[in-house]
């Protein structure tokens, strides 16, 4: 970042796409102490002409935060791995939702703790940063609205 | 520290090959022996595990008989399947009231190592009251999922964690033990919901 904004000499911003991510209906559910990992959801919206990359998590919560994915095979049998880079495209939107790509939140620092907030940042390949208030819910929820 | 873990991993290596040997063997010669129908979970009644519930209280496929049975494996360290499809069920359970009065309601865990009596206690604490949690040792855990054609994987995960890999169906069985049908993961509630009226109601002779 530093080193872009030094080789580009201005303070235009050097940003091009994740400064027009909007971010919407984040929500995550209580944990049982610090060894279970966590796990939040959202909607990540591209409103600008530009496609844009996640590549990324960060959070005081957690030392290792990252996007995944749960799958269901035709057996039945789900499974999860890390997603690696989420691209979208301008106008698009990509859902973090149960059962499906999920903020994974694994050496949890802290407890969640129903009731309480915590901010999750979202990395992009362009240098952009955004950072969104995630509310924690009880360790039933279904979703924000519930 | 990098040591250790490696030395860890080799350990569970030779559990889970000792696991796949027991498996093995009780596929071919014990009571699991193979079926032409394959994937179909067995009738309770020929199932054979011995469990312990999360008050403690020994358990098996025989405490299930005489009231219909919905039953689930997962595990209380899962992020994001596990809690999900407990609130699902939770849910479906709020929306039958007292239809399900009568219902057994078992979550079976997978993960045995990790999740004990305490933390099955603990964890199903948090969801509808008619929730069971059941655990045992990992060959009676093995006994079980067979009997219910389930399977589930340990998956080393990059922090030196792990994570299972499971079948994330529900099944329904009726008050005889015999299966009614399954809902699969995140099916709308719609259609789960019926799905459990059934296995309320129906005496089900053959298949679905
Ligand atoms: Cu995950």
């Amino acid at each position: 970042m530093s080193l872009l904004l030094l080789l580009s000499g201005t303070s235009t911003p050097v940003f091009a796409g994740s400064e027009d991510v909007v971010v919407e209906n984040a929500w995550s559910r209580a944990s049982i102490g610090v060894n279970r990992p966590g796990a939040a959801y959202m909607t990540v919206r591209n409103t600008g002409e530009d496609t844009v990359t996640l590549t990324g998590l960060t959070t005081p919560l957690a030392m290792m935060p990252e996007i995944h994915e749960t799958k269901t095979n035709a057996e039945g049998v789900s499974s999860m791995a890390p997603a690696g880079e989420i691209t979208i495209e301008p106008g698009q939107s990509v859902a973090l939702k149960p059962g499906g790509l999920h903020a994974m939140l694994m050496k949890l620092q802290n407890p969640m703790i129903e009731g309480e907030t915590f901010p999750l940042t979202l990395t992009f390949s362009d240098g952009g940063e955004v950072t969104v208030e995630v509310p924690i819910l009880g360790i039933a929820a279904r979703g924000p609205e519930s | 520290m990098q040591r250790r873990h490696v030395v860890q991993y080799g350990a569970a290596g030779v559990g889970a090959v000792a696991l796949m040997l027991g498996v093995g063997w009780w596929r071919v010669d014990g009571p699991g022996a193979p079926k032409p129908a394959g994937q179909r979970p067995l009738p309770l009644s020929a199932m054979d595990f011995r469990l312990t519930d999360h008050e403690g209280n020994e358990v098996g496929p025989e405490t299930l008989i005489g009231r219909p049975t919905m039953v689930f494996f997962g595990f209380t360290y899962c992020p994001d399947v596990c809690p999900t499809t407990l609130s699902d069920i939770s849910g479906w359970l709020e929306d039958l009231g007292n239809e399900a009065a009568q219902m057994n309601v078992v979550f079976i865990t997978v993960d045995p190592a990790r999740d004990t009596v305490e933390a099955m206690a603990e964890y199903v604490g948090y969801f509808h009251p008619a929730i069971r949690g059941w655990t045992g040792p990992a060959n009676q855990i093995a006994r079980a999922a067979e009997g219910f054609r389930a399977s589930y994987e340990r998956v080393p995960t990059e922090g030196g964690d792990y994570t299972m890999n499971h079948t994330a169906s529900v099944f329904l069985f009726d008050a005889k033990g015999e299966l009614v049908t399954m809902i699969d993961y995140h099916e709308p509630r719609e259609f789960a919901v019926p799905k459990i009226r059934r296995a309320l109601t129906e005496y089900v002779e053959g298949a679905t």
